[in-house]
């Protein structure tokens, strides 16, 4: 145990407790008498986590590569399962942005959300309970119960606050996401039998499997973290789900359960499976470029706001994965980098997207034309995340994409030359939709029954403002808490490096 | 070389930065709000100015904003090489300012405080550019001018306006991204490095890098600094011709197409350093791959008679010599290329200039129309004739020194090369007195147009000929006396050494 994990000396379980004061607060939330105790409580107590999840960062030690604040009991003595929690650098961010971003949520969903705002609180309360403990979870049981129990909150917000098709998609999210977690469960069972009966995820890493073994189980995980991705080509749930979803929906979807997919990949495919993570890495790098491309065409062919901001997720997890598996530290670090980017820069233009809608009840782009004369503030704010979005230099996914692309060349030119049209549909689609919004043509509707932003909406973008400039501009803190951590999954990926590039040497020039 | 850490540079940058704020709190107020712009380019040259004394001594100024990855950070560094740019480009916006003053409020353009934060904004990423340390910081001040210059293309929300605005987006970030992008990368990830070295022969590739790969970064960066209108990507800037004059005459003299052409410069002489260009024969293909642009452009020059286009082309043509200078790697070559970015910025100003004013006066962009107009107008058409002859090469104005450089360093190329060189610049200056001769012969000698009398038209406001005046002389007398600005370029590119 003490080979992994350091045990928490706070004082206090910190894991702990920033995962269950949201399920606290939603048990709260059901004797609260109206809506609007119901938004103040939700905000109290999600303003609450994330000042507790703080010491998280203040507290971590970059020097080590083990899993920090460390919890262990027994849960289920005679399964062998544990309740174990501890983060480690690659897993750090992922909470602190997943703390910071609900808040926002509550923030962004005040007017938005106007029937049964009680149980929409409580959902987003029992999201970010799950949500976080996935990203904290050591015993793979834990982990999954987590994983699944996300599914349900998030099928309600849809199902229940969604838009018109709201059924179609919801139920097209479930299906999709439960048929990876199926596999994803095969997965945890053989590893299970091979283990000796045990679901502690780090004592599964750097085991001697067998190639076949490790090729099946590698299969089991891609299905279930590509689809939550998601990857070209199991997109298709994405862009329905996020256009139904309410707007808190969304940036919680794209935000933090996008990145459960590639947190997977991190965490399990390539410690786990190092060698099929070789023998697979150039389908991978190829699929993650389709999707780069794929996302960026046709994120530029949509009338729709919030579909084209959906069709660019898939094109930047494409950049996402395609740092990952080029399996080296600049990769992998920019593909980190670029998930908290995506989450702090996509949140923010759903949120943008939402408070459009709120005016002018509709999502089409040709309705929000030449806002820009009456909403000066809002197209400001517009205007750095769209910049932030296709990559600007100086914002927070330049950074990203930068080292992304220094990976990648570095490992192939040609896959990485391949990327850079992605970058340049990036531009294409953003400016073209900021272009729309802030000037339109000679002949936009009728905006002047607009109001710019309130207060409150204000006070919700500019903290994602300040971290689009805070990274872009000065990443070392960021970067610096992976640096260990990535060192140390490349050793436990590089031990395979030597017999399974065979295949690799075939697809890469 | 002795470096200088002072925060100058940033402050020089900064300076119009912030006073967009002031623009946007004084909207109402047009006179402070002008004002507040004229402060910032009085501040900004000033602060530039200030610098001067130690540039000529030798020095070279840096700081360092923020340290973004190993090997890459904000970093500004002032040398004589960027000097030459900073101080012209910050010294026109003066003028600038005075003429667009003028201009706007004699047409009674709308949405003029966005125009003058737009304007405020161009220069900030054209210093800003001027004085880049780095690659990094060199490409992101490019595209920053990229961005902030959309709304001054599309001033006119009309359809042409929307047009020419995507046309100009579309292009420069196209290529921003889709070359410079990766070349950028390429050369982080070969070596390690996007620093600017003190000197233009090095660079900072190692010896032993793969040449077919530089070659191919070479040829990104050529096309990938599209604002420098090397064709074939030049296509946005005629197009972005349909901004207000004032917007092409600073913009499209001076800042974005500087900082096109700056930018490839720097990147040629401080990024591939003029040994591995030898090394890797790099610089012939390159000089005859850029005279077909001089030549091309100076030709459809001469179809155009919207004088306004004639002059886009007559940019388009003159960018390239510049560049052309550079590829030549010759010493002589080289100065002369430099220095036409400040001899073509205030040659070019003037044109440009000079035709907002007759568009002020008599409302006519076509050349055809304007047979005569010189008697009713003879400050603007004297000052025109005057930046024509620069554009053509004539002594005494600015334009001949560089085509004096431009000869001697070709004549020290490799034969048979300097012939077919030379034959370019021969062409092309019989080229540049076909479109430009008739303007000024025209508009002293000629006729007006059938049934018209020039009656009530008169010079434009005072605020729009005496900048124009201004840089009339000014080109004379850095025609007359270039040993100001070729102090600049000695030490930028000193020919012991070479």
């Amino acid at each position: 145990m003490q080979d992994f994990l350091i045990m928490n000396s706070l004082g206090y379980e910190i894991l702990s407790v920033v995962i269950f004061l949201p399920l606290a607060g939603a048990a709260v939330l059901l004797l609260l008498p109206n809506d609007n105790a119901a938004k103040i409580w939700s905000l109290v107590v999600t303003l609450l986590t994330a000042l507790l999840s703080l010491p998280l960062y203040t507290k971590f030690d970059m020097n080590t590569a083990k899993y920090q604040f460390g919890e262990h009991h027994a849960w289920i003595p005679s399964l062998n399962i544990h309740y174990t929690l501890g983060i480690d650098g690659i897993s750090l961010l992922l909470v602190l942005m997943t703390t910071l971003l609900m808040p926002l949520c509550v923030l962004g969903s005040w007017r938005y959300i106007t029937k049964r705002v009680k149980p929409f609180m409580i959902c987003l309360l029992v999201m970010e309970t799950s949500m976080l403990g996935v990203f904290m979870a050591l015993d793979f049981v834990l982990f999954y119960i987590l994983w699944e129990a996300m599914l349900i909150p998030m099928f309600l917000l849809i199902a229940v606050w969604g838009g018109p098709r709201k059924t179609y998609a919801s139920i097209k999210f479930f299906l999709y996401t439960l048929a990876g977690s199926v596999m994803l469960l095969v997965a945890i069972i053989a590893l299970y039998l091979h283990n000796d009966g045990s679901f502690s995820i780090p004592q599964m890493m750097g085991q001697d499997y067998s190639s076949v073994f490790q090729i099946w189980v590698f299969l089991a995980f891609f299905l279930a973290f590509a689809i939550k991705v998601p990857m070209f080509p199991f997109h298709t749930w994405l862009p329905a789900a996020h256009v139904e979803a309410p707007t808190a929906g969304s940036v919680v979807l794209a935000s933090v359960l996008l990145k459960m997919g590639t947190y997977g990949f991190l965490r399990f495919c390539l410690p786990i499976t190092p060698e099929a993570t070789f023998i697979f890495m150039p389908y991978i790098l190829w699929l993650s470029i389709a999707g780069i491309l794929y996302g960026g065409f046709t994120a530029l062919a949509q009338s729709d706001m919030k579909k084209l901001v959906a069709y660019s997720s898939v094109g930047h997890m494409g950049f996402v994965t395609l740092g990952i598996f080029v399996l080296n530290k600049n990769g992998i670090e920019g593909a980190i980098l670029q998930m908290i980017n995506h989450g702090v820069t996509t949140g923010a233009l759903f949120l943008c997207v939402g408070m459009i809608y709120e005016r002018t009840h509709s999502r089409e782009l040709a309705m929000a034309t030449g806002v820009g004369r009456y909403m000066p503030i809002y197209v400001t704010f517009l205007a750095f995340f769209s910049l932030s979005s296709l990559a600007f230099p100086g914002t927070n996914s330049f950074i990203g994409e930068f080292l992304i692309l220094v990976g990648a060349f570095a490992k192939t030119k040609v896959v990485a030359a391949f990327a850079i049209p992605g970058a340049v549909l990036a531009a294409a689609y953003m400016l073209r939709m900021l272009q729309k919004v802030v000037w339109g043509g000679t002949s936009n509707p009728d905006q002047s029954y607009l109001t710019d932003l309130s207060m409150r909406e204000i006070v919700t973008l500019a903290p994602l403002l300040i971290f689009v400039f805070w990274i872009g501009l000065k990443p070392a803190p960021f970067i610096d808490v992976l640096s260990t951590s990535v060192n140390h999954l490349l050793t436990q990926v590089g031990d395979a490096a030597p017999q399974s590039t065979e295949l690799a040497k075939l697809l890469l020039p | 070389m002795q470096t200088i850490i002072s925060i100058k540079p940033v402050l020089a940058i900064l300076a119009s930065l912030v006073c967009v704020l002031f623009i946007m709190v004084s909207r109402n107020k047009p006179n402070v709000r002008e004002g507040w712009a004229l402060f910032a380019a009085i501040i900004k040259f000033a602060i530039i100015a200030s610098m001067v004394p130690e540039i000529l001594g030798g020095s070279r100024i840096e700081y360092t904003l923020f340290q973004v990855l190993p090997g890459i950070s904000v970093k500004f560094i002032v040398d004589a090489f960027g000097m030459v740019f900073a101080l012209v480009a910050s010294f026109l916006w003066i003028l600038a300012v005075f003429y667009s003053a003028g201009y706007m409020r004699g047409l009674e353009e709308h949405a003029q405080t966005r125009f003058n934060s737009c304007f405020a904004l161009a220069l900030f990423g054209a210093v800003g550019g001027a004085m880049a340390g780095n690659f990094f910081t060199l490409y992101l001040f490019y595209e920053i001018v990229s961005i902030c210059t959309y709304p001054l293309v599309a001033h006119h929300q009309d359809e042409e306006g929307y047009e020419g605005g995507k046309k100009y987006i579309v292009y420069l970030t196209t290529t921003a991204k889709g070359l410079i992008l990766p070349a950028m990368i390429l050369t982080y990830v070969l070596c390690g490095t996007l620093e600017f070295p003190d000197n233009i022969m090095t660079g900072i590739f190692p010896v032993d890098a793969n040449p077919t790969l530089v070659t191919i970064l070479f040829i990104c960066c050529i096309l990938g600094f599209a604002k420098n209108g090397v064709m074939p990507f030049h296509n946005w800037l005629p197009g972005a011709m349909v901004a207000p004059t004032p917007v092409s005459a600073l913009l499209h003299a001076v800042a974005v197409v500087k900082i096109g052409v700056f930018a490839t410069t720097r990147v040629m002489l401080y990024v591939f350093g003029v040994e591995t260009m030898t090394r890797l024969n790099l610089g012939i293909p390159t000089a005859y791959f850029v005279s077909f642009t001089i030549l091309t452009a100076s030709i459809i020059a001469l179809t155009k008679d919207n004088l306004k286009a004639r002059l886009a082309y007559s940019t388009v043509s003159q960018l390239s010599y510049i560049i052309l200078g550079v590829a030549l790697l010759t010493p002589s070559g080289v100065q002369g290329g430099i220095i036409h970015i400040a001899n073509h910025a205030f040659s070019k100003i003037t044109l440009f200039f000079c035709a907002g004013a007759i568009y002020v006066a008599s409302h006519k962009k076509s050349i055809s129309e304007m047979g005569g107009l010189g008697k009713v107008m003879p400050f603007t058409f004297a000052a025109f004739g005057i930046a024509s002859l620069s554009m053509i090469g004539a002594p005494p104005v600015a334009g001949f020194v560089t085509k004096w450089k431009l000869l001697v360093g070709t004549m020290d190329m490799p034969s048979p090369h300097y012939i077919g060189i030379l034959l370019v610049l021969l062409a092309s200056t019989l080229l540049n007195v076909g479109y430009f001769a008739p303007v000024t012969f025209k508009a002293f000698f000629g006729k007006p147009p059938e049934g018209e009398v020039y009656e009530g038209v008169k010079e434009a406001p005072l605020s729009m000929v005496i900048p124009l005046f201004l840089t009339a002389i000014i080109s004379v007398v850095i025609g007359i006396y270039p040993d100001f600005l070729m102090k600049f370029i000695q030490l930028a590119i000193p020919i012991n050494g070479w």
